[in-house]
């Protein structure tokens, strides 16, 4: 104990220097090991087919074949798909939003009977696997005539989500109650209050919750995958999916393509993460550090 | 009078603001949970109208289903590798990352970006990745002169491939651990150093229990979204649109994947039902059994 006492007690300046190193070396080293599997697919999505066979394998083609973007197209409707996906993913983006920071600012700022209990109960439905009301859910939309309709992608977000629930209250929490006061006095309403003060000084949970809530739905697999049949309904994943059986299973080699398909349906996850790092951060940190 | 009139009416207002989540769950989450227990209960098809047969689904599922044992053992062993692994990469690159340098946002960065991407298109990139002969993996591999396995394709190999996959995903739980250690007082570390702790010891005895509560978060969300591993299964090795194959020799046919096969393949919806919710049990004991520990975990560090 002494010995490691006396190591970390003369920090030279050397011997900060060469920890700095070593932490620079490592993590460039690591950077590239998760950085590595992207950059591969960009690549093999510009080779030719031979190129995606060749060995050993180069990294960078000598002619780049961008029509590969192009020629996925040929294959799967992907225009198709990316609408189906808009389809779904601005509805859900906006009933979330709105539903969420609804049930948040009662959760929050108004004193109810029951609403200790009730938050609870909404919290620990996050536990609930999914598979237990699936099966319920699909006669449900199936008697509501909605299977193989984007319908149950997109309602079931207008009715709150617990997690962004928790993490917009956690927020509205952290806005002092004057400001409600005053608005109250100016004759306020609750949902006054809600529209024109919370919202606007939440902003930066919203855009938080926003992205979560696309990048969410952006991703979905399960969902689609039960409710959508026909393959002109389908939505990104799925059809990507399909793309995948299609050339695996088929016995087709055609690599390049469906790695040319994968990078674009992964381009969007990349503009918003760029645009939005900051914010989806800052939720993560607020969900996990409670 | 006027006050319980005041509350009645504050009462009214809160629970019209949450009126969205509380149909939401009445429709959506009890209401289907009652009525799954119900089926569960039931043989049907779907086709032909439910016939009652009372506990004989979870009968058989536990004593005679062959295929469920094998895929509780693979989903138990799924997330017995994934779960911790996760964790410790998750804090090791959170510490790493937690140094006070220039440039460690871009090294968050190149971490953080694989673990929002799209599960499906990353699901299609890992299976090329394990090609046991044009895969990424293998090519490194034996450039380095080892002769890969077959991954995906081995019975042995096809789970820890999954976990490998996982890992590359840690990015999540990682920020997680970052912003837990952001959150530590600098003064804990600068007391305990003048007392004369080492940093093995600050980083047992500060470190460790000032973050525990993110640790006690991500084991139990790892828990419950593992045992819930399905896309990348399905699309990765399972995914076969006829017969119950997951993976070789059913090596990856985890619960998820098996309750799916059962409900929307053989369109056994009673079969199904009882699945989920043993399926539900399982991670609602796993869920209690990890509050319990780390609650005797907190209580014992915070009054050392």
């Amino acid at each position: 104990m002494n010995k490691a006492r006396s190591y970390d007690a003369i920090p030279t300046a050397w011997g900060t220097l060469a920890r700095s190193g070593a932490v620079y070396i490592l993590l460039a080293a690591i950077s590239t090991a998760f950085l590595l599997p992207l950059a591969w697919m960009l690549s093999v999505s510009l080779q030719d087919i031979r190129g995606v066979f060749a060995q050993p394998f180069v990294w960078i083609p000598s002619h780049l074949h961008w029509e590969n973007y192009a020629d996925v197209s040929e294959l799967i409707p992907l225009g198709r798909y990316f609408l189906n996906t808009v389809l779904v993913t601005v509805p859900v983006l906006l009933g979330t939003l709105f539903s969420s920071s609804l049930v948040a600012y009662g959760f929050s700022r108004i004193r109810f009977r029951g609403r200790s209990a009730l938050f609870a109960l909404c919290l620990s439905t996050m536990m609930l696997p999914g598979q237990v009301t699936m099966i319920p859910l699909y006669i449900l939309f199936s008697r509501l005539g909605w299977i193989d309709t984007l319908w149950p992608l997109i309602v079931p977000s207008f009715f709150g989500s617990p997690f962004y629930i928790f993490l917009l209250r956690q927020f509205f929490l952290t806005i002092p109650r004057e400001y409600d006061e005053a608005a109250r006095l100016d004759g306020a309403g609750k949902f006054r209050i809600y529209w024109s003060i919370i919202l606007p000084m939440a902003r930066p949970a919203l855009i938080t919750v926003a992205l979560f809530s696309f990048i969410g739905t952006w991703n979905d697999f399960f969902t689609p995958l039960i409710y959508i049949n026909s393959p002109e309904n389908a939505t990104l994943t799925l059809g990507l999916n399909m793309l995948k059986s299609q050339i695996v299973g088929t016995g087709m080699t055609q690599w390049h393509l469906l790695m040319a398909a994968a990078c674009m349906v992964m381009i969007p996850n990349i503009i918003l993460f760029t645009l939005g790092q900051k914010y989806i951060v800052k939720g993560i940190a607020m969900g996990g550090v409670r | 009078m006027t006050r319980s009139a005041l509350t009645f009416r504050q009462s009214l207002d809160g629970y019209a603001f949450i009126s969205p989540w509380l149909i939401g769950f009445l429709v959506f989450t009890a209401g289907p949970m009652i009525a799954s227990f119900v089926i569960s209960l039931h043989s049907w098809s779907m086709l032909s109208p439910p016939s009652w047969v009372g506990l004989e689904n979870y009968q058989s599922i536990i004593t005679e289903d062959p295929l469920f044992p094998i895929s509780l053992w693979n989903t138990g062993f799924y997330v017995a590798l994934s779960v911790p692994l996760t964790i410790a990469v998750g804090l090791a690159l959170a510490i790493l990352l937690h140094n006070k340098l220039p440039g460690m946002s871009f090294f968050r960065t190149m971490v953080f970006l694989p673990s929002i991407m799209n599960i499906i298109a990353v699901s299609v990139l890992w299976l090329w990745i394990f090609n046991p002969e044009f895969g990424l993996l293998n090519s490194f591999l034996r450039w380095g002169g080892i002769d890969g396995p077959l991954w995906l394709q081995s019975e042995t190999w096809a789970k820890p491939s999954l976990v490998v996959m996982s890992l590359w995903g840690v990015g999540g739980t990682t920020i997680i651990f970052l912003a837990a250690l952001q959150g530590i007082p600098p003064e804990l570390h600068e007391a305990a150093e003048l007392d004369g702790a080492g940093p093995a010891r600050r980083f047992f005895h500060i470190t460790i229990p000032m973050i525990s509560p993110a640790i006690f978060f991500s084991s139990i969300m790892g828990v419950i979204g593992s045992f819930q591993v399905f896309a990348q299964v399905f699309v990765m090795t399972g995914g076969a649109q006829s017969g119950s194959e997951g993976g070789p020799n059913n090596a990856t046919l985890f619960l998820v994947l098996y309750l799916y096969k059962k409900a929307f393949q053989e369109f056994r919806m009673g079969y199904a039902s009882a699945l989920a919710w043993i399926l539900f049990f399982i991670i609602l004991a796993f869920t209690v059994l990890q509050t319990r520990l780390s609650k005797s975990r907190v209580y014992y560090e915070s009054h050392r």
